[in-house]
């Protein structure tokens, strides 16, 4: 901060106090920028992450000290207004939202920054329109851009935020000839946006373009299924992040740009791995629409029989394990298992087994969900494995636990070439000398296709409610 | 003009490839955490909001620039908060030798 000190009082020397403030301004959304940066490099490794995220809310904090002595702002009363209002809501949604919610929470934060972004570009546009007035064509079409963006991703996000709150059906709502109406929306919305360019001042354009943006964000949403959300919550990342950055172009803003930018990068990268995480291109998530069941039906379950256990047997299995990998899947999440899955764990722990858990990437309903909720039940970020540092591990335990995982763990993913599923990148849970399944019943999973690892010879199912099953294995260990 | 977008152009694929070399390096362990980090960063939008609010364009003007900050504000709150309380539970193993990796 000494270092920006100096600047502006060399500056006021120099040119008056016009340029220190400038230059003031200017200094810190540069360190608003190297902060951002810095704390998304901290978030490489968990020690360092949580000091390097502080810092980010540092820079976040000059960039505003130092927005709020710009020259154009001459009245605060709106700012403090919105500012009090905004910590009002801003600070419950930080501390009191359980992280199991955590994908509604952040489908709902990027509506919020997407509204932010749109409404900026729309008071920009109508000051630079009003009495007359014109917009150059390259700043017309980043303007132009982050309403486009910015609004889609709204009505985009606030149907994510509906289905997984559960107050939308999250089942994908289809009606024939969807895609054609989807793709030819989107083309009239940039048409619109292209015309935009031509002649900024045609201000019917401008607010078909909002409105039509507004309404493609809702269609585009509408037909995506709820176990499809992690790459729809991750795109919309990337796209409010591009609203973001447009911004920056539209009003000149540097560190606009550069937070924009890093936004769309992460959340395109995101979307990229959950997509191929799920076996499914980009394009197949967005126009696909996979709820209803494959006709291509793997094979049948007829003559296959599955070996049920009770919750004893399969205590005395974990109680003298000396490796148990731990496979839990969104049934855990639902049914809030996960302390009693940490709590199981110790107490295999304790009689001399290692316990690890192998977190698939789309584990929870968001990328990282899985690991989130964990942590939060006390499990040590060291048991916690990847897909690919795990797999090479199930050879050599004695047992594997899956508890409410289903297509992420099913065998014909890597040779039933026949299987929605196959190729899709799986947990090679029937490499382990035995299976336990937590399961509540022989229903197929989201992909709607049977699961030959229930049916194989090495694994016992347990059925039942996932938690009370645990509590059961829990106190049957205790005696032990 | 044209030059000032041109460096607007640079320092959009710089930070872009920043971005993504650094990204890329994010364990899977840690994405929740970084969605909801890169989504507070970018409420970094409340610079533009700020001086819509603030610099007395007209009653609309300073309504939407209201609205914009109260947004921005919550994601600036909420999500550097959510993202602490996140990254405060990944915890080592107590006591324990680290065994992993």
């Amino acid at each position: 901060m000494t270092g920006l000190g100096f600047l502006s009082v060399v500056a006021a020397e120099a040119g008056g106090e016009s340029l220190a403030r400038t230059l003031l301004t200017q200094g810190t959304y540069l360190a608003a920028g190297v902060f951002f940066i810095l704390g998304l490099k901290s978030l490489t490794h968990p020690d360092s992450a949580r000091k390097g995220m502080q810092q980010a809310a540092i820079g976040m904090l000059l960039a505003i000290i130092g927005t709020l002595i710009v020259e154009q702002i001459v009245e605060y009363q709106w700012i403090i207004g919105g500012l009090m209002l905004g910590t009002a809501i801003g600070y419950p949604l930080g501390t009191r939202v359980p992280m199991t919610a955590m994908p509604q929470r952040i489908a709902v934060s990027h509506m919020f920054g997407a509204l932010a972004a749109s409404l900026v570009g729309i008071a920009e546009y109508l000051h630079r329109t009003a009495d007359g007035g014109t917009i150059p064509r390259a700043q017309m079409a980043a303007l132009g851009f982050e309403v486009l963006f910015g609004s889609l991703t709204v009505t985009g996000s606030f149907m994510a935020f509906g289905k997984l709150q559960e107050f939308l059906p999250g089942r994908p709502v289809t009606y024939t000839g969807q895609n054609a109406v989807n793709i030819g929306a989107f083309i009239a919305t940039v048409g619109l946006w292209a015309y935009l360019i031509v002649d900024p001042t045609a201000a019917w354009a401008f607010w078909a373009m909002t409105a039509s943006a507004f309404v493609i964000g809702i269609s585009l949403v509408l037909p995506i299924g709820g176990a499809d959300m992690p790459v729809v919550v991750s795109l919309l990342n990337s796209y409010a992040g591009l609203a973001a950055s447009a911004t920056g172009f539209a009003i000149g803003n540097t560190v606009l740009i550069i937070a924009g930018a890093l936004d769309g990068a992460s959340g395109f990268i995101l979307s990229i791995i959950m997509s191929k995480a799920m076996n499914r291109s980009f394009g197949n998530v967005i126009f696909g629409a996979f709820g209803t069941p494959p006709e291509s039906s793997a094979k049948s379950n007829v003559g296959l029989t599955v070996k049920s256990i009770t919750a004893e047997d399969a205590a005395i299995q974990l109680a003298y394990a000396s490796k148990v990998i731990v496979v839990p899947g969104y049934g855990m999440a639902v049914a809030q298992a996960q302390h009693t899955v940490r709590e199981l764990a110790e107490l295999i722990e304790k009689k001399g087994g290692v316990v690890k858990y192998a977190i698939h990437p789309v584990a929870g309903r968001m990328p990282g969900h899985m690991n989130v909720l964990l942590a939060e039940a006390n499990v040590p970020y060291e048991r916690l494995y990847d897909m690919e540092e795990i797999n090479a591990e199930f050879p050599t335990a004695d047992v594997a636990l899956v508890i409410g995982a289903n297509d992420v763990v099913n065998p014909a993913a890597k040779h039933d070439k026949g299987s929605p599923i196959y190729g899709m990148p799986i947990l090679e849970v029937d490499q382990a000398k035995s299976i336990i399944v937590m399961k509540r019943s022989m229903n197929a999973g989201f992909a709607g296709i049977e699961n030959e690892l229930f049916y194989d010879a090495k694994t016992s199912m347990l059925f039942g409610d996932a938690k009370t099953s645990l509590m059961k294995l829990v106190s049957e260990v205790k005696t032990l | 003009m044209t030059t000032t977008y041109i460096l607007q152009v640079y320092v959009f694929i710089l930070a872009g490839f920043v971005g993504y070399s650094i990204i890329t390096r994010v364990p899977p362990l840690l994405h929740t955490p970084l969605m909801s980090a890169t989504n507070a960063i970018s409420a970094i939008s409340i610079v533009g909001a700020l001086v819509v609010a603030g610099s007395k364009h007209g009653l609309l003007s300073s309504i939407l620039g209201t609205i914009a900050v109260t947004c921005a504000t919550i994601n600036v709150v909420g999500g550097f908060i959510i993202t602490d309380r996140m990254l405060s539970m990944f915890k080592h193993a107590s006591g324990k030798k680290d065994e992993a990796k």
